[in-house]
Formats: structure tokens, C-alpha cells, sequence
């Protein structure tokens, strides 16, 4: 039985898809913001592969067929935004604005926690890419010094945190404009939470891919200077 | 064929990216290139928007699905992460909230200030 789940090329994206229906059955039925259909998979899947001892590796054998299609989809985000492109000319000043502060914000919170925590420069500069694209900030840690795999990790854990509670942080902080909804989003959590920002609307979703890319790029000459503060 | 054709396009100017990831050496990955490519092309129209449309709103649509396998990756390195995992978290949560919170609430003031003025 084992043998016949880590030998199959089809056994992992199944389940993938599977866990991630049930998460948006259940939060359908349900109705509670913690039961974010991303968390749902995520979890079942590493239940699954810790109960029935499957290694990683053959899990990954089928879906990184799903991973394969993640630089083609973050391309069609041109689309939405292509649409949206009057929204982005009239508001240019507080869009940018806001990815700029939203970049500051991200880099000065991670100088000022890592000094008060006590992490060593290695361990800061790993930690100051957290809130950009993985890709990108693949490189910014790499650059830097840091320790990538760590950098990658808390890059899709701030993803994946800014998904689930995108929505009742925009309620608390009462972020109401659909740009500004979209931006928060966007600068805070990169692709994964630009996937749920899709979700709560065209504009919202739009915005979240465009700063996905700005806050990417500033990131990439903002962490440089940062890297020599600490 | 139309979604044949539209995955094509998505897919060509997916390489094209990765040509300029290769060429530039500056750490930005191939599908920002893409995207900048792609949204080029369509507002000079060298793309109408009709030749990509089904096949981008399905691949939007299913694009949480495709982190799923990097975050189950987290088991793999669970054993790097585990002796900094509670400061990590917290700087984590702090910083998410932070950026989420000032971005959003900067770009909200500025939108709101520019309306009351053209109200004005």
C-alpha cells in the first residue's frame, strides 16, 4: 500500500486538490474565517504524509506540477491589472505611496524585532525579504548573506498568515477602499495573499498583484540598505 | 484550440521572462518579467485582451492551489526552523499585521484626502 502511494506521479496532486476542495466546502459551510481553504490543504496534506510515512520527495514527484504552473499564473496577473489600469492612472499618488510606506514599514519592523529579540546580522538579513515574492526574495537573502531555506520558508508562512487574516485585519484597522484593501494585501503577502485578495474582488485582486511587483523591486534596493543597519 | 492558443501565448511570454532572468543579472524572477511583458502588450495592444482571457482567469483561479507543495515543504525544513521558530513567529506575525495595516491605511488617507479636496 505504501509503495503504491509514494510511487505514484498523480497520488500527491490528488490529494492536494482534494484537501483544498474540502477547505472551501467547509468553509462554505461553516462560515469561519480561520478555516482558510489553503491552511486546510496544507495541514491535511502534512497529516497525511507524516500518518502514512510518505517522504516529501515522492509527494513533490506529483505536485510539482502544481509549483510548475505558479510562474505562468503570476504572469496572468498582468490581466486583471491591465484591466483595472484607469484605477491604478487615477490613483497613482496613493498607490504608490502606500506600497512605499507599506515596504519602509516591513523593513523597519524587522530591524527594530530582531534587535530587540537578539538575532545575530545572519539571522536579520534572512528575515528582511519576508514580505516580497519568494522568488525575489530568494535573492535578496542569498545577496545578503542570509540563510535561504529559512528565508523561503517564513516567505511562504507570511504568505499563507497574510491570506487568513487579510480580511479581519482590513476590518479592524478599517481599511474599507477596495484600492487600499487590495494594496495592505499585496505589500503585506505577496502571491499567496494576492490569491484570496482575487477572491474579495476584481479591484482588490488587481491591486494586490501590482504590489506584489513594486514592493518586490523596492524591497530589492530597500533590504540592501537595511542589511548595513544591523 | 482557444484554450490551446491562449496557454501558448501565457506560456511563450513566460520564457520570454525567464530570457530576461537569465540575461539581466538582477534578482528578479521570470514571472515578474512576464508580467510586465504581458501588461506592455496589452496596453499597446500587441495582445488583445480576448487572446488570454479564459485561460488567465482559470489559471488565477487555481493559483492558491499551486502553494501548496512549497508549504508542505516547511516539514523539510522544520529541523533549521525549530530553534528560532518562536522569535521567528513573532517577528512574522508583528511585521505581517504592521505592513498590512500602514500600507492599507496610507494609501486609504491618500485616496480620501484627494477626493475631499476635488470635492472642495
Amino acid at each position: 500500500m505504501n509503495d503504491l502511494l509514494t510511487q505514484s506521479t498523480f497520488f500527491g496532486v490528488a490529494v492536494s486538490i482534494l484537501a483544498y476542495e474540502a477547505g472551501v466546502v467547509l468553509r462554505k459551510k461553516l462560515k469561519w474565517g480561520i478555516l482558510n481553504p489553503l491552511l486546510i490543504s496544507i495541514v491535511v496534506v502534512i497529516v497525511l504524509l507524516l500518518v502514512c510515512n510518505i517522504d516529501y520527495d515522492s509527494y513533490y514527484e506529483g505536485a510539482k506540477y502544481l509549483s510548475y504552473l505558479l510562474t505562468p499564473a503570476t504572469v496572468c496577473l498582468a490581466v486583471p491589472l491591465y484591466e483595472q489600469i484607469s484605477l491604478l492612472k487615477k490613483n497613482f499618488i496613493a498607490i504608490a505611496g502606500g506600497i512605499l510606506s507599506g515596504v519602509l514599514t516591513s523593513l523597519v519592523s524587522v530591524l527594530i524585532m530582531s534587535v530587540v529579540l537578539g538575532l545575530n546580522h545572519e539571522q536579520y538579513v534572512t528575515m528582511l525579504p519576508k514580505s516580497i515574492t519568494t522568488a525575489i526574495g530568494m535573492g535578496v537573502s542569498d545577496e545578503l548573506g542570509g540563510i535561504v531555506t529559512i528565508t523561503v520558508a517564513v516567505i511562504i508562512i507570511t504568505g499563507v498568515l497574510g491570506n487568513i487574516i487579510a480580511e479581519a485585519v482590513c476590518k479592524i484597522f478599517r481599511i474599507k477602499e477596495p484600492v487600499a484593501v487590495g494594496i495592505a494585501i499585496g505589500s503585506s503577502a505577496h502571491a499567496v495573499g494576492t490569491a484570496r485578495a482575487m477572491e474579495i474582488g476584481e479591484i482588490q485582486g488587481a491591486m494586490s498583484s501590482l504590489s506584489i511587483a513594486v514592493a518586490g523591486l523596492l524591497t530589492v534596493v530597500g533590504a540592501s540598505v537595511f542589511a548595513g543597519f544591523y | 484550440m482557444k484554450y490551446l492558443r491562449q496557454f501558448l501565448i501565457i506560456l511563450f511570454i513566460t520564457f520570454i521572462g525567464e530570457v530576461f532572468n537569465l540575461v539581466i543579472p538582477l534578482p528578479i524572477p521570470a514571472s515578474i518579467y512576464g508580467l510586465v511583458i504581458l501588461l506592455v502588450a496589452l496596453l499597446t495592444g500587441i495582445i488583445k485582451v480576448e487572446m488570454v482571457k479564459e485561460a488567465s482567469a482559470f489559471l488565477i483561479e487555481i493559483m492558491p492551489l499551486m502553494f501548496i507543495p512549497a508549504a508542505v515543504g516547511l516539514i523539510e525544513s522544520w529541523g533549521i526552523l525549530k530553534p528560532i521558530c518562536l522569535k521567528i513567529s513573532v517577528i512574522t506575525v508583528v511585521s505581517t499585521v504592521a505592513v498590512m495595516a500602514v500600507s492599507g491605511l496610507v494609501t486609504q488617507a491618500i485616496i480620501r484626502n484627494g477626493r475631499r479636496k476635488s470635492d472642495e
